[in-house]
């Protein structure tokens, strides 16, 4: 934590985006996270993307439950619309914002306690139900907020920081997002911007629920020896399977690429993915190769990550539940409130 | 990249850029530092320990410490650096306990000083407390060389010279008045162990064109001042020509105005660019009504029946690129009256009481061979400093001379050798005092520079000597020392504790700090997070980090000093460290007759 506030200065020479904002204009409230915490870098390739994206900020929503990772969107892009919900009930609330402004785009933080333990049902749904939204899980492997008791993610055998092991299995949030069958999974370290922040906006820029799950060591409870989350542990395991690049459907792609290197992955809005494979024999858009391969590397001592899986086809929220196609607060009154008699005549046709 | 080795003083200092810029490497931010606390007396000593004369500096000096100032460059004014030495001078307490004094047993070495300007009044201040017996033979009737009779009242009072002069002659300089040194064999025969020339540069240059020597109204700029500031000169014509555009001609258009001139204009050869005034002299003098004329070539002295009636003038035209003169054209002629000219287009120096059999030599311009670092002579013995040795340049400039030559004297009078000189220390202190908390103002103000108050242009010209600025008052210099940044305040980096989480560069406001792969500086540096827009700025590259074999790379340009980083930092990687620069002075050669109570740096 800081006392004094991040000063803002007009520097000469800074750079803007199309929306004519500078980055330091897609800052929020200042962290009071503890000094070192993965999730304030997290923070910041999250303001890197969105400033990149020129995404305007009266068009973002920020999500998140309950956790030291759940208070980030509080840090980023302050004219935005927030909402720091309970306890594991992120989706639900942002469901019901997405539902009433499908318009939103929708960055969702979670914590690996508040999305693998209290939320698992949570977590589970809004997979199933494809809500076009960021999900991000801020993974440290432990409750930060609550003072670092071991989370559903601690791998068996590693330490907590007075020594004691966990001895329970750990939920694989990235295995167990692909079986339920999400449409976009992908896993990054906070230590890693290079990779992650195109992987932040391949995730927003994908027509569903994009599962972005990101180690983020927790400085003060769990970054020593003996921890599988710390971020020495994490830089010596990590495989990287690829690094995105998002193309947007206006930009022209100028990248090289070499078949069987890249791997270009076309989105629906004509934005497209390119994948720069690092292990050549990995297929992120088939479900039992993906499996597979974070099965095989696990066994290996390796956390792989990159772009882990990607479907672009399967149909989000809206489209399943045949919504309007414009957000409720551009309807007319009569349109969403059509009176007595027009129930009347729906309730006919159940009857 | 190699990591950049930060224990060479010179690396620290150039962050300090005022501190890099002043000739004599005073302490700026400290002394701001103390002002911000009140502690002005101090502020003072900080200040008088590498500058000698703060009060007179606070008023008059050239400031170089100001272009210099990073936030200047942060789309900015500098900060008023100059007004807050005055105002240490200014609110100072009793400081006579804390003077340097001479001993009381001397150690048997005699040294003379021609000329009681800046110069040789710093070498005298340097070599007192050593136990030297120094005797100073001065032309004038009084001491203080142009800084008393050039520079004029309104700017620097005769009270805050006598003042600080007093401080040194008060040491026991003996001072021989109205004494000029005619011939500098006769004073070699008198057997002194070093002889300090400060005899500045007293010949103002001339403008040999027709009508010159026809009129007793045209005046060499730096005579014309002496003899106003003599009182020998009380009155001027109404309409004044002053000619040349440097910060001479600045004191003369504003000294014509007191002595009833109403009309009085600045002839420039050239635009405004190429002016060598510093910009703050201009302000003044426009702010006084004075007209500055550009492009205006002098041609000739219009003379009739023996009167000075004007002159006439080439108008020009220039084809400027980069700010550099390719052409020049002659594009017409025009005649300006006036009664009186003043001509103040430079001064050199001259020595014709110094006799070339001596050994001393002097080049094609009849300039002394001086050696840059000693300040010694051809011939062993015979120093020179201030003007008298590379030309006119300014205070600030004589005094940092002086001590190099008060060094070379003492190093001479011991028979050691002058080149052997002692290399500047650096001390590193940690600023931290809990968990939050820097012993410094770390946030950042955005405020503007503060305007220094004038008397009003009603009440300007009365008397000669009414000091035209009025200082800061409380709440200015309260608003004023905030700006300064804190740049001795070092960012400080143990390569061994980074765990590379990155905090230190997203809490960075000016993104300084850069966590890259290592390579050659030229390829390296277009990788980090801003662009570098000042390469003359110090990089600062680490060891390669234990966890990935990436290098912390800092630009120094931006940096705010805000103490974020170290904030910020988990493993206290980074830590804001004071810098406390040493130069050496003569005392730190030591004493002939045991240590005497020369100057302590008290800070740090
Ligand atoms: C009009 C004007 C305005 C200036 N304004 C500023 C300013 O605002 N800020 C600034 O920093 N600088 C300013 N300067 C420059 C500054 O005054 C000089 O650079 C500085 O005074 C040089 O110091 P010095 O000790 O070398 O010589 P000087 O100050 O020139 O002193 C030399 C002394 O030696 C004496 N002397 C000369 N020959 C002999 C001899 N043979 N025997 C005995 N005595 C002799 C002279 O009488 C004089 O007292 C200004 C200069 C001028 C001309
Ligand atoms: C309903 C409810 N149960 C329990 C808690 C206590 N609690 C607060 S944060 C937290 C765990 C947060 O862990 P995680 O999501 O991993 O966030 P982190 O702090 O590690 O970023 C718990 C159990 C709570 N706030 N509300
Ligand atoms: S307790 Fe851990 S997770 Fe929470 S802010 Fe501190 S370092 Fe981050
Ligand atoms: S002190 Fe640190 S955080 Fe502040 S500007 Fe300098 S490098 Fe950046
Ligand atoms: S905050 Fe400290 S540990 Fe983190 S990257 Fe910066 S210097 Fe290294
Ligand atoms: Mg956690």
């Amino acid at each position: 934590m800081t006392y004094i506030a991040k000063p803002k200065i007009d520097l000469p020479g800074q750079k803007r985006n199309e929306l004519g904002l500078t980055e330091r204009d897609y800052e929020g409230a200042m962290s009071t996270l503890c000094a070192g915490c993965g999730h304030d870098s997290i923070t910041a390739a999250l303001i890197q993307a969105l400033w990149e994206m020129s995404v305007a900020p009266h068009q973002l929503v920020k999500m998140s439950g309950i956790g030291c990772s759940s208070k980030t969107p509080a840090y980023f892009v302050h004219g935005a619309h927030g909402f720091n919900s309970v306890h594991g009930r992120m989706p639900s609330v942002a469901t019901g914002a997405m539902a009433a402004n499908r318009d939103l785009i929708c960055v969702g933080i979670s914590g690996d306690g508040d999305s693998l333990s209290i939320g698992f049902g949570q977590f589970g749904h809004v997979i199933r139900r494809n809500l076009n939204m960021l999900y991000m899980i801020e993974n440290n492997g432990v409750y930060g907020l609550t003072k670092g008791q071991f989370s559903a993610s601690a791998d068996p055998g590693s330490t907590a920081k007075k020594g004691e092991a966990n001895e329970m299995q750990n939920i694989n949030t990235v295995a167990t997002a692909i079986s339920m069958g999400a449409t976009f999974v992908a896993r990054s370290f906070s230590g890693d911007r290079e990779q992650l922040i195109p992987l932040i906006k391949a995730a927003i820029a994908h027509p569903g629920c994009a599962i972005l799950d990101v180690f983020s060591p927790c400085v003060t409870f769990n970054d020593h020896v003996g921890s599988t989350k710390s971020y020495a542990y994490v830089r010596e395991h990590l495989h990287r399977a690829n690094g995105a690049d998002l193309i947007m459907p206006a930009e022209e792609i100028s990248v090289e690429y070499r078949e069987g290197e890249t791997l270009p992955v076309e989105m629906h809005d004509g934005s497209m993915i390119l994948l720069k494979k690092v292990d050549a024999e990995y297929d992120p858009t088939s479900r039992p190769a993906a499996l597979g391969y974070l099965e095989k590397q696990r066994l290996a001592g390796y956390v792989v990550t990159g772009l882990l899986f990607v479907d672009d086809s399967l149909p989000e929220m809206h489209a399943i539940s045949k919504t309007a196609h414009a957000p409720l607060k551009d309807l007319a009154f009569e349109d969403l409130s059509p009176g007595g008699e027009a129930l009347v005549e729906l309730q006919k046709g159940l009857k | 990249m190699k990591r950049t080795d930060t224990s060479n003083p010179d690396y620290f200092h150039q962050v300090v850029d005022c501190q890099w810029g002043c000739p004599a490497h005073t302490d700026v931010p400290e002394y701001i530092r103390l002002i911000a606390q009140g502690r002005f007396t101090d502020a003072y000593m900080v200040n008088r320990e590498s500058n000698v004369f703060p009060g007179i500096l606070g008023r008059v000096c050239d400031r170089p410490c100001e272009p210099a100032c990073r936030r200047g460059r942060m789309d900015e004014k500098p900060v008023a650096i100059c007004r807050l030495k005055r105002v240490a001078a200014d609110h100072r307490g009793d400081i006579s306990g804390r003077l340097p004094v001479a001993p009381k047993e001397k150690n048997g070495k005699k040294v003379a000083l021609i000329g009681a300007g800046p110069a040789s009044l710093a070498v005298a201040n340097d070599l007192m407390p050593l136990g030297y017996d120094c005797t100073l033979f001065e032309a004038q009737s009084v001491a203080g060389g142009l800084m008393r009779y050039n520079i004029p009242a309104f700017r620097l009072p005769p009270e805050v010279l006598d003042e600080e002069i007093d401080y040194i002659v008060d040491m026991g300089v003996t001072v021989h008045y109205n004494h000029r040194i005619e011939s500098m064999k006769g004073l070699l025969d008198e057997g002194y162990d070093a002889i300090f020339v400060g005899t500045g540069a007293p010949r103002g240059k001339e403008l040999k064109l027709p009508g010159r020597y026809d009129s007793d109204n045209i005046f060499i700029g730096i005579d014309w001042l002496e003899s106003v500031a003599f009182r020998h000169t009380d009155r001027i014509g109404e309409n004044v020509l002053i000619i040349g555009v440097g910060n001479t001609a600045m004191d003369c258009c504003r000294t014509s105005l007191r002595l009833g001139a109403r009309n009085v204009k600045v002839m420039a050869r050239k635009p405004r660019e190429f002016f060598k005034a510093s910009d703050w002299e201009l302000e003044d003098a426009e702010e006084e009504n004075v007209e500055i004329v550009t492009n205006h070539a002098p041609k000739e002295f219009v003379i009739e029946d023996g009167r000075l009636k004007g002159m006439t003038f080439e108008l020009m035209d220039y084809v400027i690129e980069d700010g550099r003169i390719l052409e020049q054209q002659v594009t017409g002629e025009v005649f300006i009256p006036c009664d009186d000219v003043v001509l103040a287009i430079g001064q050199e120096n001259s020595f014709p009481w110094i006799e070339r059999d001596l050994g001393i030599e002097f080049n094609q311009w009849e300039e002394p061979e001086v050696d840059e670092v000693t300040f010694e002579s051809s011939r062993p013995g015979v120093f020179f400093g201030g003007d008298s040795a590379f030309g006119p340049k300014n205070i600030i400039w004589a005094v940092e001379h002086a001590h190099q030559a008060a060094i070379s004297i003492h190093r001479h009078c011991r028979d050691e050798s002058l080149t052997d000189r002692l290399p500047p220390l650096l001390n590193l202190g940690s600023r931290k005092m809990g968990l939050h908390e820097w012993s410094y103002s770390n946030s950042f103000d955005p405020a503007a520079r503060r305007k220094m108050m004038h008397v009003p242009l009603e009440s300007r010209f009365d008397a000669l000597g009414r000091e035209v600025e009025l200082g800061f008052d409380a709440q200015q210099t309260a608003q004023e020392v905030e700006r300064c940044l804190n740049c001795d305040i070092q960012t400080v980096f143990a390569d061994n504790l980074c765990i590379e989480c990155d905090a230190c560069l997203d809490i960075c406001p000016t993104d300084c700090l850069s966590i890259v792969p290592n390579g050659e500086p030229e390829e390296l540096v277009q990788r980090l997070k801003a662009p570098v827009l000042e390469p003359d700025q110090p990089l600062f590259v680490s060891d390669e980090l234990k966890q990935t074999g990436r290098v912390m790379v800092k630009d120094e340009n931006f940096c705010v000093h805000c103490g974020l980083c170290a904030e910020r930092c988990p493993t206290a990687a980074w830590d804001m460290q004071k810098s406390l620069l040493n130069f050496p002075q003569a005392a730190d050669y030591g004493s002939p007759i045991g240590d005497t109570p020369c100057q302590q740096r008290k800070t740090g």
